[in-house]
């Protein structure tokens, strides 16, 4: 299982990762915005894409666009973890195809209980 | 603010006398000294109307020094308040994440030393139990005695460390004091800002006034609108729960997904 890790902040891309880590998932490679994790996902072979929203360049619902649009990528299954509340926004990220939407702060349990139920759903 | 005789009511009083005195002038067909009236209406708001800018100019001019944004001033970048307040913010940025990298080094280092010594506490247990049940020669148990020893030991010296990588974790928290101050020293700048802003804006309120300027504030609200796009990120909501449009926790994140069907 390949995860990328998408988020400006890389003390948040070291708690996602580190999360992930006891979550069993140890192949994790990080990215700082959406114009350095496209070309990743496109040239990479990953099984997961866990992305905040809020980034400089290309931002989070920008790449998670971009990824649906991907013939090759367009299954890939995209968690949001981000600071974004909006009822609209979360509306918007559904819409344009996210298959979770985590808002920061979150628990450790609450972010794992996520990525399960994203992957029952692919699998199943 | 500095005390002074209102212009606008002083041009409005003008405006008043003059108006009742040009209307009597032109009934009775008097056009030289209608002329004068007019004149002497233009002049009072002309007065009226330098005073404002005046007033304003010398505003401006008193906020660019005491914030020390005059672009004239070659220190002036080293020594702008905004500078310096942009300057805090950062060093507030890296601090917070410097704190939050050292914690992290700490947890990782600690993590393993526990889950270590776990591990042999498990061993030993097991081996402790075949021993009670009598499952173990003389010589296994003298191996047990020894494995004992060495891990009473061991958890000594490595609890010792735990103790002291938690205690560096709880320094590294001082960041909240230091951060805390310096973000309230540039909150203190922002409001002193807006207040000067406030007062700019009076000032240049009442050279409209005098100049007849109308603006459109529909237009611009219109404007202000439109960049704010909700795909832009808004970042944290800090009141959260005061805003309708915006979810509280994780729980309101999933039931409002639940109603679109996820």
């Amino acid at each position: 299982m390949k995860i990328l890790i998408v988020d400006d902040f890389s003390t948040m891309r070291r708690i996602i990762k580190n999360l992930l880590r006891d979550l069993g998932f140890t192949n994790t490679t990080e990215a700082d915005d959406g114009l350095t994790a496209l070309p990743m996902l496109q040239s990479g072979n990953f099984d997961f894409l866990v992305t905040d929203w809020n980034m400089p360049g290309m931002n989070g619902i920008d790449l998670l666009r971009a990824v649906r649009a991907d013939e090759r990528l367009k299954h890939l299954p995209v968690l949001m973890v981000t600071a974004e509340a909006k009822r609209d926004q979360i509306i918007e990220a559904a819409q344009a195809g996210v298959n979770g939407y985590v808002v920061k702060p979150f628990t450790a349990q609450g972010l794992k209980d996520k990525i399960e139920k994203i992957f029952e759903r692919v699998s199943g | 603010m500095e005390q002074h005789t209102d212009p606008r009511g002083e041009l409005e009083a003008s405006l008043m006398d003059n108006a009742r005195e040009l209307i009597r002038s032109l009934e009775q067909r008097d056009f030289g000294d209608a002329v004068q009236i007019i004149n002497e209406l233009n002049k009072v708001r002309d007065r009226g109307l330098y005073q404002a800018v005046g007033r304003l100019t010398r505003k401006l001019h008193t906020a660019i020094v005491s914030f020390h944004i005059d672009p004239n001033f070659p220190e002036s970048r080293e020594m702008s308040e905004i500078a310096d307040a942009t300057e805090r913010l950062n060093y507030v940025v890296s601090m917070t994440e410097r704190a939050a990298n050292r914690t992290m080094d700490l947890v990782e280092a600690t993590a393993p030393v526990i889950s270590r010594l776990n591990d042999d506490a498990r061993e030993l247990r097991t081996d402790w139990q075949r021993f009670m049940r009598r499952e173990m020669d003389a010589e296994g148990f003298r191996q047990l005695v020894k494995r004992v020893e060495q891990f009473f030991v061991r958890s000594e010296r490595e609890s010792e460390k735990v103790g002291a990588q938690l205690n560096e974790i709880m320094l590294a928290q001082d960041y909240q004091d230091l951060t805390g101050q310096v973000i309230k020293r540039v909150t203190n700048l922002v409001t002193e800002v807006e207040r000067d802003l406030v007062e700019l804006m009076l000032m240049a309120s009442q050279v409209d006034n005098f100049a007849g300027i109308q603006h459109d504030h529909a237009q611009l609200r219109a404007e202000l609108d439109q960049q704010k796009q909700p795909s832009q990120g808004e970042g944290p909501q800090i009141h959260a729960d005061k805003r309708e449009d915006v979810v509280s926790n994780q729980d309101d994140v999933d039931d409002l997904l639940s109603s679109l069907g996820f």
